[in-house]
């Protein structure tokens, strides 16, 4: 039985569809990503899966709980982080987590060891007892993060959980979710704008536009997806090389174009050799060979028609993140 | 049950907690009443005379202290708008715990505050040579608490449907000030004009001001059966609101 279960849920804001009919399922211990460009309609998903705003049409489950008619039952059940800071900046790093395992109800005598267990696995113990304010904003993330784990929740939501991160910190993350969902069995559902993150971490990914899923499976899958790989090739002749090459069952397509030809192919690295081979015997010279192996941000943008450029959305994202803080939540 | 007391109990103390780390709103909370405190008492106080004699800084203190308990609760709901600003609000909200627990942890939590702040009034009161008979305390505390969780829960009320602290601010300005002024705080009801009486039925600080005023001096304009019962009720009104309002932010 899946831990989440979304049967064509749909957001409205008044006419304005965020989320349109998504359905989706996550199994026991999958870590599960949600990819999306900026106003997919990723976080008012998410924001419907843990109780924070109600459905305008449709049903989900998590951890067997309705979202609409139990949601006490999910609350127990899961843990958040959410994009926008929710820390109380005046009180201490302990004091933040002490409330929190005190509103899920950890036991009293297990509270402190699990504060300290969590604020070592995000390497903030020496910072336990200082004002939140007095943190950057990498370690107030990694405190929530640490805060969403205390009370070990069967479903963990991480919305961004490594925006403005730096790349160090942000494998450590990767390694303890990792480690959760190993040891603990924890279900992770993430959004992300990391392609790397979606990539590494995930076992299954959703991409999401304009509030519909356009598409979903495992990270290789998706890639697979967009019909194999690159191969450029630089040559004497790329008209001759192409009709040698002809009739290779392992070649999807071949265009010859002013001094170059480009392949498309399966297991590109693994063919070179025999094409080079090819080459050599036709007497085509070949001067360079250039392999490109799809990304997710190829299959992100064969999808969606948009590239999600990391760099300039890690300064923009971090920013917006800092002004949403001060923002009012509606 | 149990878990919701222990919510209800981390939720108070974080009240208390930020209370206690804000040194300013320590002393501005009792700046203003001081001053009024002094102007009135010393300034007025010299030039009027009571009609049942007594002192006048005998009379404005009560109600200086309900404009204390006032101010000081109302702005402790305020806390409200700036958990919505700072998301933090999100985290006792999605949290396994029923919003009327939450409500009532904030509402103690500043309650509790307010009269902490009421006690250091009490406090400058009596160095200044306001009569507080030491016997009295206890049953001014009740009062002090229950007018206090009264208007927190106001508070808690007004800052579920504000967006943010200038909204707040007005609701300060044309609806908490006058409360203070048509009060009776600061002169007698009797010698007013009829339509600032009628006003001041409708004012619950009026009962407020009217029961320390009782606990205090021994008499005032009502009976403290009445003005218990009218705070009670006035009580009962606003932590209702409190929850149902605080229940409908989320979406
Ligand atoms: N409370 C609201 N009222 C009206 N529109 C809203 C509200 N919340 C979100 N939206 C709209 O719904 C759409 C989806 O927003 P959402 O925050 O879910 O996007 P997202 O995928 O999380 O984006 P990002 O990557 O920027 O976080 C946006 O167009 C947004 O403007
Ligand atoms: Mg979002």
């Amino acid at each position: 039985m899946p831990i989440i279960s979304a049967s064509n849920i749909t957001k409205k804001f008044n006419s304005f569809t965020a989320v349109n009919s998504v359905s989706l399922q996550v199994e026991k211990g999958e870590i599960f990503g949600l990819l999306g460009p900026n106003g997919a309609g990723k976080t008012t998903f998410i924001s419907m899966l843990v109780t924070m705003k109600r459905p305008s049409s449709g049903r989900a489950e998590v951890n067997g709980f309705d979202v609409s008619s139990d949601p006490r039952g999910v609350r127990k059940s899961i843990g958040i982080v959410f994009q926008d800071q929710a820390l109380d900046e005046e009180l201490t790093a302990y004091e933040n987590l002490d409330l929190h395992a005190a509103l899920y109800s950890v036991p009293r005598n297990e509270r402190e060891i699990r504060i300290m267990e969590v604020l070592k696995m995000v390497e903030l113990d020496s910072r336990r007892d200082d004002q939140v304010k007095t943190f950057s904003g990498g370690m107030r993330r990694r405190l929530e993060i640490a805060r969403g784990l205390i009370h070990y929740p069967k479903v963990l939501f991480l919305d961004e959980p490594t925006l403005g991160l730096d790349p160090q910190t942000r494998k450590h993350i990767w390694e303890y979710i990792n480690k959760l969902r190993r040891e603990h069995n924890v279900t992770v559902f993430l959004t992300t704008h990391y392609m790397e993150e979606a990539d590494t971490l995930c076992d299954r990914i959703a991409i999401i536009d304009h509030g519909k899923i356009i598409m979903m499976d495992t990270p290789s899958g998706l890639k697979d997806s967009l019909g194999g790989d690159t191969l450029l090739l630089e040559c004497s002749s790329p008209r001759k090389l192409c009709s040698t090459l002809k009739g290779q069952e392992c070649i999807i397509d071949s265009k010859p174009h002013n001094g170059k030809l480009t392949l498309r192919l399966d297991n590109g690295e693994k063919k070179i050799p025999m094409i080079m081979q090819k080459a050599r015997d036709a007497g085509v010279a070949v001067s360079s060979v250039s392999l490109h192996k799809p990304t997710l941000d190829d299959v992100f943008l064969h999808y969606t028609g948009r590239t999600i450029r990391e760099e300039n959305i890690s300064s923009a994202e971090s920013f917006r993140m800092h002004a949403r803080a001060r923002r009012r939540m509606r | 049950m149990n878990q919701e007391f222990i919510a209800i109990y981390f939720l108070w103390k974080r009240e208390i907690i930020r209370f206690l780390r804000s040194k300013s709103r320590i002393i501005g909370s009792i700046g203003m009443p001081f001053f009024f405190l002094v102007m009135l008492g010393f300034g007025i106080g010299g030039i009027v005379s009571l009609e049942g004699g007594g002192s006048y800084l005998d009379f404005v203190a009560p109600g200086i202290l309900g404009m204390v308990l006032l101010f000081g609760s109302v702005f402790s709901g305020a806390i409200v708008i700036i958990d919505k600003q700072f998301g933090f609000l999100k985290e006792t909200l999605v949290a396994p715990v029923r919003r009327e627990s939450i409500v009532l942890g904030k509402a103690l939590g500043g309650a509790s505050t307010a009269v902490i702040q009421g006690m250091l009034m009490i406090f400058v009161m009596a160095i200044l040579g306001v009569s507080i008979p030491l016997h009295t305390i206890p049953l001014l505390f009740a009062v002090m608490f229950l007018v206090s969780i009264a208007f927190v829960s106001l508070g808690i009320s007004l800052a579920s449907i504000m967006e943010d602290m200038h909204g707040f601010q007005l609701i300060v300005n044309f609806l908490i000030f006058p409360m203070f002024l048509f009060s009776g705080a600061i002169f007698p009801l009797d010698s007013v004009p009829e339509i600032l009486q009628y006003l001041s039925y409708i004012d619950p600080l009026t009962y407020g001001v009217d029961a320390m005023r009782i606990v205090l001096m021994g008499t005032a304009r009502f009976s403290l059966a009445l003005d218990l019962g009218v705070l009670v009720a006035f009580l009962a009104v606003t932590t209702s609101l409190a929850a149902y309002l605080f229940r409908r932010i989320e979406n």
